[in-house]
């Protein structure tokens, strides 16, 4: 059951290290839990898990495992000293038994019969089961996004809490507020010393002076700054709407936090023409072709929507679906994008479920397509710090960037 | 070693008692994350004071160094002592500053250090630490010195998650996500602050700001100590706690702190009760 639990958080992408497992056996042979089930799942938790992204994982993992364990967990201790006898007899993987190979054993098998023997003597106080209620291994957190807790103060136990999944929202393939976006975006900044305001550099100064045999010697250098100048291209109203709050956050955490040389954010609707335009209220275009020419090619660019319209409004080539006049299509304006700008990627806060087909499909063609979700925005900057194109993606966007 | 249960004036939940525990016991760090005024940098006072040791504070600021938390050389008082003439300046040692961490590590007894707000430096200031946090020894390059710790302090490292942490890092500490405090541990942290208010007062104020918590769509919710400073701003003016809501949240100043906020929960709040809340356009 214990080493089943190790496995299962990997295997669930929860990073486990051999490290952290042995600081747990460590922290178990001390006796740190308490012998109860409760301070087993406290103790584990503080030491394998590094981010409250993973606390939601580890709490269904902790619940499949440990359901119908006893509650006082005595018998953790045993299983660990059966463990710890012959570790080597099991089947383990490579790394955990090199990293076992590495450690006293002796000493902590000594801790752990001491221990043992202990719990022994103690009064046997009728240890009584959990879990066996017949709720469903998820389940009690259920509607409530907030999480639901159980009993409140020091009597809950632990798989009340693990199976309440307080920590639902905290997953990093969900989006939650600005200030983590604004984190995600940072990512983006690259810092240089090219120009700027000059600063005084102490060490340089010393070593300068000291080489001029004790004169001062000032030496001044450019102080850092962010080099990164973004474009956001939002989509907004009709199926937008839905996700109209989460895009707001996303702008105002490029913003506030985004620490941009310059940042530029215009709107479109579902797709961009021959104008964009700097509010959402579409009342101030801005010609994209002049766009185009202004920003040169270092501008990175994200494009924010959903890519789902009428297959109309992407492809027809006698002018543009919203505007009266004649111009290339949809995709030809997309492809144009991609093509002067390298650094660009396409954020859809649609699951990427739904990216198969249709328009979607037609845009993810042109655009590196990413989900608007934490985890998305991150390997998103990751796209963007080194964007690969491959061959086909480049002669999609050639061919479709010539347009009629 | 004495399990730690929090004091009088801090109200722990039984996760950080025991990720405290843990950490003492193993002589890992202890970082801990959270929600904004959830007592991250309060923690460590606490632990300071429930194990009756002092503590050391580090605030960290986007220009830290790692070494600056061990010793500071300051070649610049060198430089000059050298051009005046003052003292001897071929005694380096007489231009060596311990930082918080060196303090402790020579110290007699162990001490708690507080590593406040770690994600505010540069990226590489972790991975500068790990050494010196692993063996909790250090060498003065300066000098050739090597000062290490008598004592494993205590650390207790703060992060506000603005930058993400290096794995080996992470790796090495104990970690514990404070929680935002349910309306049962909240009542009793309240209580620490304003032990003789009456309790109507204080239902009425959780009642109201946990709903206003739960307004969707605020950029800063408000939290503890927004709860406590509105508390005292309520106890001052004499307020009937039962028509809290109804007033629209006098005082909201102290509890949201951007003009956004107010405006969308003084909408939530004032508005006629059976108005729902209807989404505009499409």
């Amino acid at each position: 059951m214990f080493l089943d639990f190790f496995y299962k958080l990997r295997a669930r992408g929860v990073p486990v290290t051999t490290h952290t497992w042995l600081a747990l056996v460590e922290a178990l042979a001390r006796g740190l839990h308490g012998d109860t089930l409760d301070g087993f799942y406290q103790v584990a938790r503080c030491i394998l898990i590094q981010s409250e992204s993973h606390y939601d994982e580890f709490d269904r993992v902790f619940a499949e495992s440990f359901r119908g364990a006893a509650a006082d967990a005595r018998d953790l201790l045993q299983q660990l000293a059966d463990w710890l006898k012959d570790p080597r007899a099991q089947d383990l993987d490579p790394e955990l038994r090199a990293a076992l190979a590495g450690m006293d054993l002796e000493q902590l098998r000594r801790e752990l019969a001491d221990r043992l023997a202990n719990q022994k003597e103690r009064h046997d106080g009728g240890s009584h089961w959990v879990g066996t209620g017949g709720t469903s291994p998820f389940g009690t957190g259920g509607a409530n996004p907030a999480g639901v807790r159980i009993g409140g103060g020091g009597g809950r136990s632990a798989l009340a809490v693990a199976d309440a999944r307080r920590f639902k929202e905290f997953r990093r393939d969900l989006v939650l507020d600005t200030r983590q976006i604004a984190a995600a975006l940072r990512r983006l900044r690259r810092l240089t010393r090219d120009e700027g305001k000059l600063r005084l550099d102490i060490d340089e100064t010393i070593d300068a002076t000291a080489r001029n045999c004790g004169d001062i010697e000032v030496v001044l250098t450019p102080e850092r700054h962010g080099d990164v100048r973004l474009l956001l291209l939002l989509d907004v109203g009709g199926s937008m709407d839905p996700h109209a709050q989460l895009v707001s956050r996303l702008f105002s955490a490029a913003h506030q936090g985004g620490g941009f040389k310059e940042l530029r954010s215009y709107y479109f609707h579902n797709c961009v023409y021959q104008r964009l335009f700097e509010d959402a209220g579409f009342n101030k275009p801005v010609s994209t072709a002049s766009l185009l020419k202004e920003l040169d090619s270092k501008w990175t660019v994200v494009l924010v929507g959903d890519a789902y319209m009428h297959p109309g409004e992407l492809t027809m080539s006698s002018g543009d679906w919203w505007e009266s006049s004649r111009g290339p299509s949809g995709l030809t304006w997309l492809a144009r994008l991609a093509d002067r700008f390298p650094r660009s990627a396409w954020l859809n806060p649609e699951p990427p479920g739904l990216w198969r087909s249709g328009t979607i499909a037609e845009i993810a063609r042109v655009f590196s397509m990413f989900p608007l979700t934490l985890a998305g925005l991150e390997d998103m900057v990751k796209y963007l710090r080194r964007p690969a194109l491959s061959s086909e993606r480049r002669s999609v966007i050639t061919t479709l960037a010539r347009g009629r | 070693m004495q399990s730690f249960t929090g004091t009088s004036e801090y109200i722990v939940s039984p996760e950080l008692a025991r990720a405290v525990d843990v950490a003492v016991a193993l002589g890992r760090p202890l970082l801990v994350k959270g929600e904004p005024g959830t007592g991250k940098t309060l923690l460590a006072r606490d632990i300071a004071r429930f194990y009756n040791t002092p503590l050391e504070r580090w605030h960290v600021k986007s220009t830290t160094k790692a070494v600056d938390g061990l010793y500071q050389y300051d070649a610049v008082r060198r430089l000059h002592d050298s051009r005046f003439g003052d003292g001897d300046v071929r005694d380096i040692g007489r231009y060596i500053t311990m930082g918080p961490l060196g303090r402790a590590f020579q110290r007699d007894e162990r001490i708690v250090v507080l590593i406040d707000e770690i994600d505010k430096a540069d990226l590489e200031f972790p991975n500068d630490l790990l050494h010196e946090l692993d063996t909790m020894s250090f060498t003065v390059a300066e000098t050739g010195e090597t000062v290490a710790a008598r004592h494993r302090p205590i650390v207790i490292i703060t992060s506000n998650n603005e930058k993400e942490l290096p794995d080996a890092f992470l790796r090495r500490c104990v970690f514990h996500w404070i929680e935002f405090p349910d309306r049962a541990l909240m009542s009793r942290i309240v209580r620490v602050h304003h032990a003789d208010a009456e309790e109507r007062l204080l239902a009425g104020a959780l009642e109201a700001f946990y709903a206003l918590r739960a307004v969707d769509g605020l950029r800063k919710p408000p939290s503890t100590s927004e709860l406590i400073d509105w508390v005292s701003a309520l106890r001052h003016s004499g307020m009937d706690p039962a028509k809290l809501l109804g007033a629209g949240l006098p005082f909201i100043g102290t509890l949201l702190k951007k003009e956004q906020d107010i405006d969308t929960a003084s909408r939530r709040f004032s508005a006629p009760p059976n108005k729902s809340g209807g989404r505009t356009g499409h």
